[in-house]
């Protein structure tokens, strides 16, 4: 018999010589207690969270924990049903209506995670003659959402507008073309030039989707994302977002103004062949989404401290992802592997938790220390992050 | 040169800058095996084939072609198509 399981061998011995080096893992951290959006006890550690996409700080907000457990009071734990049964409840709708507020759009549509939201639009909306380009450093939920499809993929690179042309001008006559992109990408957090990109694909013929899981409460006058913050959101067919990052709890949603957008709910697989949220988790969502149409002031503290925290670590001499602060992504870039691990555990060992981000989830394979920071981060607590990160990058000597 | 030759030259240019082993390239060499590319060089190269010859491979199609040979046979394909 042939073991299945022989084809992860490279990988489980790569895992192996790491953590037989006395290291802690990175990829099996565990919080015992989570004291606010900023801070958990780890390891029975106080530790600053400074990798969570907690961008906007709602996990903790009062009336969104209160809508929460008024909708377990009412409706119960879960809804045990797809949305097109027994799974859409008053709180679904809600929701949707939050949504189609916040982007000042027509149609919405939630789904289970963000992920299925990427995975269901793309699959469905694609068929087997039409043409999807997207970015080559395309989150996995749009990849995934490729590979489920029969479309014809072609990947352009990275934020390439003349790339982006000439596939799109290649494209045999008539065929249907999907242009997918994301407002920041989440690895280096830097932005796409989607005022341009769009303008490109408009006029070649292509509907344009754009995922703002990362920009949304954040980017743009109204936090609707890059594509607001460019000006040319109108243009945009499809946007794709997450409640799993400033929204704060777990669901993914597409929105659009497209005329024929409900029929997807019949249509799309992972819409409907899985469970709705639960009742809590939409009450908590809504409740959050509409805060967030308000959270001007909130926008702009986290802008400091993006832009503190990127000219800090610039300054001990740590390699950053984008020369000038794009997002609330700050990624510092390291040498290799082992390095990116030490330098995680010595910050772990400090008091600071950021994600470690390895190959191949990253571009040219990179070795990242990934940052995102919260707007429920305080000034001290940046300038104590940094105090971390400079300890720690000597220790393991890193700068 | 005849066509064939040409597109044969030519993709022997575009393999050379990703040929980080010196490998001897003949028709039978296998992209991922022979000359070690992981998916994401070989998306740069797909990318580089594509805008010497203006053809579009999908992911779909590059999927297919292992070797230097079914390379040619694929660009020869698409650019007849085009």
């Amino acid at each position: 018999m042939s073991d299945l399981f022989s084809k992860f061998d490279d990988l489980i011995a790569l895992r192996e010589g790491l953590l037989s080096s006395g290291m802690t893992d990175p990829f099996n951290l565990v919080m015992e207690k989570v004291e606010s959006p900023t801070v958990a006890i780890c390891n029975g550690k106080r530790t600053i969270l400074l990798g969570t996409y907690n961008y906007m700080g709602m996990t903790f907000d009062p009336d969104v924990i209160a809508a929460g457990k008024q909708a377990l009071d009412e409706f119960g734990s879960g809804t045990t049903g797809s949305r097109v049964l027994n799974g859409t409840y008053v709180g679904h709708r809600a929701c949707e209506d939050a949504l189609k507020e916040f982007y000042a759009m027509d149609h919405a549509m939630v789904f289970s995670t963000g992920y299925q939201a990427n995975l269901g639009i793309i699959s469905t909306i694609a068929g087997k003659d039409d043409y999807i380009i997207l970015d080559i450093d395309s989150h996995a939920s749009i990849y995934d959402g490729c590979a489920m499809g029969n479309a014809q993929i072609v990947p352009f690179r990275h934020n390439d507008i003349e790339a982006l042309e000439k596939r799109l001008k290649r494209v045999p006559e008539g065929a249907g073309k999907l242009v997918v992109l994301e407002g920041v990408y989440s690895m280096l957090g830097d932005i796409a030039p989607l005022k341009e990109m769009i303008a490109v694909s408009k006029a070649n013929g292509a509907m344009v989707l754009v995922d703002e899981a990362h920009s949304m409460g954040f980017i743009g006058e109204n936090g609707r994302g890059v594509a607001e913050a460019q000006g040319v959101i109108d243009d945009v067919d499809f946007i794709i977002g997450t409640f799993s990052k400033s929204v704060g709890t777990v669901g993914g949603f597409c929105v659009s103004n497209h005329p024929k957008f409900e029929i997807l709910r019949l249509v799309c697989r992972p819409y409907v062949f899985t469970a709705s949220l639960p009742p809590s988790v939409v009450a908590t969502a809504a409740t959050s989404i509409r805060k967030l149409m308000h959270g001007a002031d909130k926008r702009a503290h986290l802008w400091e401290n993006s832009k503190r925290l990127h000219a800090g670590l610039r300054q001990l001499g740590f390699t950053l992802g984008t020369d000038e602060p794009q997002s609330a992504i700050i990624a510092v870039i390291m040498p290799d592997l082992e390095k990116g691990a030490a330098m995680w555990e010595a910050l772990l060992e400090e008091g600071l938790y950021v994600n470690l981000a390895r190959p191949p989830a990253t571009p040219a394979n990179m070795t990242l220390l990934r940052c995102s920071l919260c707007a429920e981060h305080t000034g001290d607590q940046v300038e104590e992050i940094l105090g971390m990160f400079a300890a720690a990058g000597r220790a393991t000597g890193c700068i | 040169m005849t066509d064939r030759e040409e597109t044969v030259a030519k993709i022997h240019d575009l393999i050379d800058p990703f040929n980080k082993k010196g490998v001897d390239i003949s028709g039978g060499t296998r992209f991922a095996q022979d000359l070690e590319w992981d998916s994401l060089t070989v998306m740069d190269f797909v990318a580089s084939v594509e805008d010497e010859f203006d053809i579009l491979i999908s992911m779909n199609r590059a999927a297919e072609i292992e070797t230097v040979d079914q390379l040619i046979e694929a660009v020869a394909q698409l650019e007849g198509e085009r």
